[in-house]
């Protein structure tokens, strides 16, 4: 009697479509942690190892050479013994590793021997590099130049690498300029296009082709329009491969985002605020001045807050168009007009990101500069973005119905 | 209780609004039929009718709200307010409607404060002066019965009021651009009976200075407020007289039908 449950009228009864809707929840949460956990590996992977870039171990904890300096070739010294010591231990290990892989499956013993030496070997690897790590000499390019007398070459090995010393500083600079003025710019075209298109446009079949054709233009892949930038405002206006030309591409690159989703906002807003103020004596423009933008403007920051993390990421609209790979001056520094600001290529993030890591070999060098312009490149977007956020936010709080 | 009526005297009033042979269609649905109609000035009418019956479009075609709807076309006739054809030549719809105001069946004030609420219908005509538009505030909050209420929260959300206080702050608004004519789209569909009391009070303190047209779902309430009635059906006015006859002794049968609650 004990054992059996009392099983009154709204008890649980398990039954094969109960499991399923179980499940499935299940299901859902799974697909969910595991987006989870893949952005989360790769921001913390990025932040870990950029990190050892950006921050430094004493006061005041920021690498500012890596923030503010220019790229610079890296030149390193590493104590010679160490390394050539390395180097053998490592055709050994190639060796040995060949020769395990001969052996047949049958010789298990010969095999863990082979593997018992690589350990040893690596063990003594690891060591040699905690001496060479200690010891090494590393200098940028500048104090490369200044030094007096270089180290000695019988005890030190030299080497140098590309974009490996310095920072990133212009091309944080260069990204800043190119989301300011294209997201002006983008922002300028797009909420005028949206109101006209939300507002004053008679529907009808026109409308809804230039629609559709706007929101089309918003999955053409990015190349496409750094090859319509290049060929339209660096090659047929003449402008050269320059920061205006940058931004017109990347403005109309993201203009389609900003405009739908502007119109969409516009479009939301109660036909009786508009109706209520017309009725008031209120022309068109004072009415959409007064009664529409404000209301739709926290929907046209985020879409403008879409629009920046596009507008900074974006590589290959700006790799014809405006980005140089390595650029020694500032944008204000060396210009003989004003005018020149504009007709100059910058550095740009993405674009330093995509030549360290594609352009040159990977090593222990390069990599701190990878991780380090990536995770300084998230950090700026993150801050544009978090802004607008706030913005937006503050707006919402004043109009709200 | 409604006060006693007094339209017996204002027999031989002016005729503000003049409707003559009206006909309106929403693209190819034609939506009224050669409407003839006179309203007088400073008197309350009151236009009843079975939902889709055209009561609305007829009165939004005397602000020419209308002209928002692409499709919507008048199809014959003229309306005359003071005598001036509105939808002739040179009529300026933004000077149209500072004169004839509006009131909408959902309320609809804007997410302002209660006083940028009023002072929008003055401000958009450039009116900046803080002492004209205060004294402008008080004036229409106390027009709209409304001052007492809120006098200590001017600068607070409209839309923190209740339902009947944000249908009465929208009346409030229509009467700071001092409109001729007010025109009401049914304001009392969305408010509880006592909120309906007060803004019915609040119309019979307007008709000494507005001539006050009212679309309304209720008969009590059109028999309440208003001094003429219009009787509207499938597009076509079917009789429109002083509110007691159309009531009480109904020459139409559908009218007696309608008011009698037989259909509608």
């Amino acid at each position: 009697m004990a054992a059996q449950k009392e099983r009154h009228l709204y008890a649980f009864r398990p039954s094969r479509k109960r499991m399923i809707e179980g499940a499935t929840q299940w299901f859902f949460r799974l697909a969910t942690y595991v987006v989870i956990l893949a952005a989360g590996y790769l921001f913390a992977n990025i932040a870990w190892n950029g990190s050892k870039a950006v921050f430094t171990t004493s006061a005041p904890f920021i690498n500012t050479d890596f923030l503010t300096q220019k790229p610079q070739t890296l030149h390193v010294y590493e104590p010679k013994e160490a390394v050539e010591e390395q180097a053998k231990i490592n055709a050994e290990q190639i060796r040995l590793r060949r020769e395990r892989n001969n052996l047949g499956s049958a010789e298990k013993e010969a095999s863990l021997a082979i593997k018992e030496e690589l350990k040893a070997l690596q063990s003594r690897y690891d060591a040699l590099d905690v001496i060479r790590k200690d010891k090494r000499l590393l200098y940028s390019d500048t104090e490369y130049r200044a030094l007096e007398s270089t180290p000695q070459e019988d005890q030190y090995a030299y080497s140098n690498y590309a974009y490996s010393g310095g920072g990133v500083g212009p091309a944080i600079i260069g990204t800043i300029l190119l989301v300011m003025g294209s997201i002006s710019i983008a922002l300028t075209l797009g909420v005028l296009c949206a109101v006209y298109l939300s507002e004053y446009s008679r529907p009808g079949k026109v409308l809804q082709i230039i629609r559709l054709s706007i929101l089309n233009l918003s999955g053409v892949p990015s190349i496409v329009f750094g090859l319509f930038g290049f060929g339209m405002f660096v090659l047929f206006f003449g402008w050269g491969v320059s920061m205006l030309a940058g931004w017109f591409t990347l403005a109309i690159m993201v203009l389609p985002v900003i405009i739908t989703a502007s119109e969409e906002s516009m479009r939301a807003i109660p036909k009786g605020f508009r109706e209520g103020s017309l009725a008031l004596g209120a022309s068109k423009w004072t009415t959409i001045r007064t009664n529409v933008l404000p209301y739709a403007l926290p929907g046209i920051l985020t879409s403008s807050i879409m629009g920046i993390a596009r507008v900074a990421g974006e590589t290959a609209p700006i790799m014809f168009t405006a980005a140089f790979a390595l650029r020694d001056q500032l944008p204000w520094e060396g210009l003989s007009t004003w005018t020149d600001f504009f007709f100059q290529g910058v550095m740009a993030l993405p674009y330093h990101i995509y030549v360290v890591s594609a352009k040159i070999p990977q090593n222990e060098y390069t990599r701190t500069m990878q991780y380090g312009a990536a995770f300084v490149f998230l950090v700026i977007v993150g801050f544009f973005a978090l802004s607008s956020i706030i913005l937006r936010i503050r707006i919402r709080k004043k109009y709200r119905w | 209780m409604a006060p006693p009526k007094d339209t017996e005297k204002k027999q031989d009033a002016r005729d503000v609004i003049e409707v003559r042979d009206f006909n309106f269609a929403y693209g190819n649905a034609q939506a009224l039929f050669d409407v003839n109609m006179d309203i007088k000035d400073k008197e309350v009418t009151a236009f009843i009718g079975p939902s889709g019956c055209g009561k609305s479009t007829f009165l939004r075609c005397f602000n020419r709200m209308n002209d928002l709807i692409d499709i919507a076309r008048i199809t014959g006739g003229s309306v005359k307010i003071n005598g001036i054809d509105i939808y002739g030549k040179e009529i300026d719809v933004i000077e149209l409607r500072k004169h004839i105001g509006m009131v909408f069946q959902k309320s609809n004030p804007f997410p302002k404060s209660i006083y940028d609420n009023i002072a929008y219908g003055l401000r958009i005509q450039g009116i900046k002066k803080k002492n004209v538009l205060d004294d402008v505030v008080e004036e229409c909050l106390r027009g709209a019965a409304l001052w007492d209420e809120v006098k200590d929260r001017l600068h607070e959300s409209a839309l923190g009021m209740s339902g009947g206080q944000q249908q009465r702050l929208c009346i409030a608004r229509a009467l700071a651009v001092k409109p001729q004519i007010l025109l009401m789209d049914e304001p009392c569909s969305a408010l509880d009976p006592i909120a309906t009391a007060k803004v019915e009070e609040l119309i019979h303190s307007l008709k000494r200075d507005y001539t006050i047209v009212i679309v309304t779902h209720n008969m009590q309430q059109a028999a309440r407020v208003s001094d003429r009635t219009a009787f509207f059906y499938l597009g076509k006015l079917i009789e429109y007289d002083v509110t007691d006859t159309i009531f009480m002794n109904p020459n139409n049968e559908q009218t007696e039908a309608y008011v009698s609650g037989r259909f509608g």
